[in-house]
């Protein structure tokens, strides 16, 4: 089994208007741990950093500073060529993510072959119709032979999901598994995802804006605001008592049919938004504010008070 | 992106507000038993127009008059003493000034031309497929370089210097291959910045993303993940280049420029226009070769319109549009007259 520390994420991005050069700092000090059979949920606005995190996660960009260990039980580091075959991601898109030219097949074979957990096509193709009957796209041998213009949106996503798992990966990243899908079938791609991480013992981080969902399927919710954890704590806590004024704007933003007339209305938002002060962090395993420059030392502090008590 | 038949799922009105179901949501489409998904490059073949098979007809015939005609006509070369004789039984195209039979020189001639097309239009798309797809996918610098370098040639104007660089090599080293090099080096920059703009597209979406997570070499990024998505314009960039191949080396040979070890259709216009065919009214010697080069270039551009089918669907829609149009047209005027 793997997992993954995380320990003061920073990446800043240049930006170039003209002669002047400014950096953005897309993601601010975020420490966290993804182990094994839990999840953690990322929970944030557009451009709160949360798909930065998950692009440094499976390196597709590099930190500016900070760490991010994957070690394996015996607490080996993951490095190199390998790291690929413990992490891996689900893209947002499941119309983006599965090239249109290629069969199904294709898409969860490459990646079995590439990290040799098959050797010859016949082992290959009888894995690629196991992993496939794993994610429910029954009857497997039609669905390999198939192309993703042939598949609803649900189905690509199941074979996304394939693919990452395909490697035998123990870390996955799902960003925004669901956001593009039916709203009649998210919640069949996120069961999915819970019954595969029962099964294989997966680490997940579970990128989402959706606090519902967020609470139901994870164990920890992180709340980003731009950039910085403001936020964080068991997923109950988070959401039925949230204690930064971000947090609380979250779960106004999202329409409740018991609360009618009061949101709606725009520029509330907007205006609750000025006083919002991301230079603190409410943790609700510690019970206290913390302030950024803590952060490090507070969440591991937590999650050694958390390991504990759940033992 | 509007399939949602499949994934109907019923949300139950209960008791206590709407109750999800968890019925099986992804069951498969129904599809006829025996049936397998249509191969990939299926997906590529443009659909059978009545343009297309003209196209492909025209294609078909200048073709075997290139690569099966030589064997069935006489040298090209021998002299008669029946010189300029209109077409006849014995010889079916005439004759030049020097007696030589036209249609034994239509055949040699096409083949020359079809050699260079050929050549130049391989060489082109292979220049602008690595400076065009191989920069982009790279980025950075040296995507900056080979645009740098594939602007510099797409200003450079091609038949001047065409013209100068067949003039600078001595005429007896100046063969097929000096010229398809040639063409092939001023022909390509075009092609590199459209397939550089795909290219650029292509890579940066989430499929070549998700390949290279699961750890593709970039070779197979390249070749497998990208490339088939660009074949449809490559396609049509080595028809575009074959066409501008013919006529430019058509161009050249008639002012005297072209390969001096071959015979093409260019050649025979030169030696036409020499041979005072116009004056002379010898239509026969003329007319053949400048047919076979407008059919040739109409019979591939009627594919390359299919090609661009494949490119942007939205053409193709604007056509089965006009079908159904049309279709519907005629059926109400057939229910009208029935009435």
């Amino acid at each position: 089994m793997t997992s993954v520390h995380v320990t003061n994420l920073t990446k800043d991005y240049g930006l170039r208007s003209g002669l002047r050069r400014s950096t953005l700092r897309a993601v601010d000090r975020v420490s966290f741990d993804l182990v094994p059979r839990r999840t953690v949920a990322l929970v944030g606005e557009s451009g709160s950093g949360k798909s930065t995190i998950a692009k440094l996660l499976t390196r597709m960009e590099k930190p500016t500073s900070g760490t991010i260990d994957v070690q394996l039980d015996d607490r080996t580091p993951v490095m190199g060529s390998v790291y690929q075959r413990h992490v891996q991601m689900v893209f947002q898109d499941p119309f983006a993510s599965l090239n249109p030219f290629h069969s199904v097949e294709h898409h969860v074979a490459r990646p079995l072959r590439i990290h040799r957990r098959t050797h010859d096509a016949a082992s290959t193709h009888a894995r690629v119709l196991e992993m496939l009957e794993r994610v429910n796209l029954h009857p497997a041998e039609d669905m390999a032979a198939r192309r993703p213009h042939e598949l609803s949106g649900g189905q690509r996503q199941r074979v996304a999901i394939a693919r990452a798992l395909a490697p035998g990966a123990q870390v996955l990243i799902a960003d925004e598994p669901v956001s593009m899908l039916d709203v009649s079938i998210r919640l069949g791609v996120l069961n999915l995802l819970g019954r595969l991480q029962r099964e294989d013992n997966l680490a997940v981080l579970y990128i989402t804006h959706d606090l519902a969902t967020a609470r139901h399927f994870s164990d920890e919710i992180l709340v980003l605001y731009r950039g910085r954890v403001v936020e964080r704590g068991p997923s109950d806590a988070v959401i039925l008592d949230p204690h930064h004024d971000y947090t609380r704007l979250l779960a106004m933003a999202a329409p409740d049919p018991d609360r009618v007339g009061s949101v709606g209305r725009e520029g509330d938002t907007a205006v609750a938004r000025d006083g919002i002060d991301n230079s603190v962090c409410y943790d609700h395993t510690l019970g206290a504010w913390v302030p950024i420059d803590e952060a490090e030392a507070a969440a591991r502090a937590a999650t050694a008070g958390g390991a504990r008590a759940g033992v | 992106m509007t399939n949602i038949g499949p994934d109907v799922q019923v949300a139950v009105e209960g008791p206590g507000g709407p109750v999800e179901t968890t019925a099986p949501t992804d069951a498969p489409e129904p599809r006829p038993a025996g049936t397998r998904a249509r191969p990939a490059w299926r997906m590529l073949l443009p659909t059978m127009t009545p343009w297309l098979a003209t196209g492909l007809v025209l294609i078909a015939g200048v073709v075997l008059l290139g690569v099966v005609g030589p064997y069935l006509v006489g040298d090209p070369d021998a002299i008669s003493d029946v010189g300029l004789a209109p077409p006849s039984a014995e010889h079916w195209l005439g004759t030049t000034q020097t007696g030589q039979d036209v249609l034994a020189q239509l055949a040699y001639a096409t083949r020359g031309s079809l050699q260079i097309g050929l050549m130049v239009g391989v060489l082109a798309t292979l220049l602008s497929a690595f400076f065009g797809i191989y920069g982009a996918y790279l980025g950075g610098a040296a995507d900056e370089g080979f645009s740098l370098l594939s602007n510099v040639f797409l200003v450079i104007p091609g038949l001047p210097l065409v013209i100068v660089i067949s003039g600078f090599v001595p005429r007896e080293s100046r063969g097929l291959w000096t010229i398809a090099v040639v063409l092939a080096l001023t022909s390509w920059a075009a092609s590199a910045r459209v397939l550089r703009a795909q290219t650029l597209s292509v890579r940066s979406r989430d499929y070549v993303a998700a390949s290279r997570l699961s750890g593709e070499k970039p070779w197979r990024v390249i070749g497998v993940e990208i490339l088939p998505n660009l074949l449809p314009v490559l396609a049509s960039q080595f028809v575009y280049a074959v066409i501008a191949a013919i006529l430019g080396e058509a161009g050249l040979s008639f002012l005297g420029l072209g390969a001096s070890n071959a015979s093409t259709l260019g050649t025979m216009l030169f030696y036409a226009q020499n041979g005072f065919a116009l004056p002379l009214g010898a239509w026969w010697w003329f007319v053949p070769p400048g047919l076979v080069i407008a059919l040739f270039g109409m019979g591939l551009s009627l594919v390359n319109f299919s090609i661009d089918e494949i490119i942007n669907p939205r053409l193709k829609n604007a056509r089965t549009a006009r079908r159904r149009a049309n279709a519907a047209r005629r059926a109400a005027r057939r229910t009208e007259a029935a009435r």
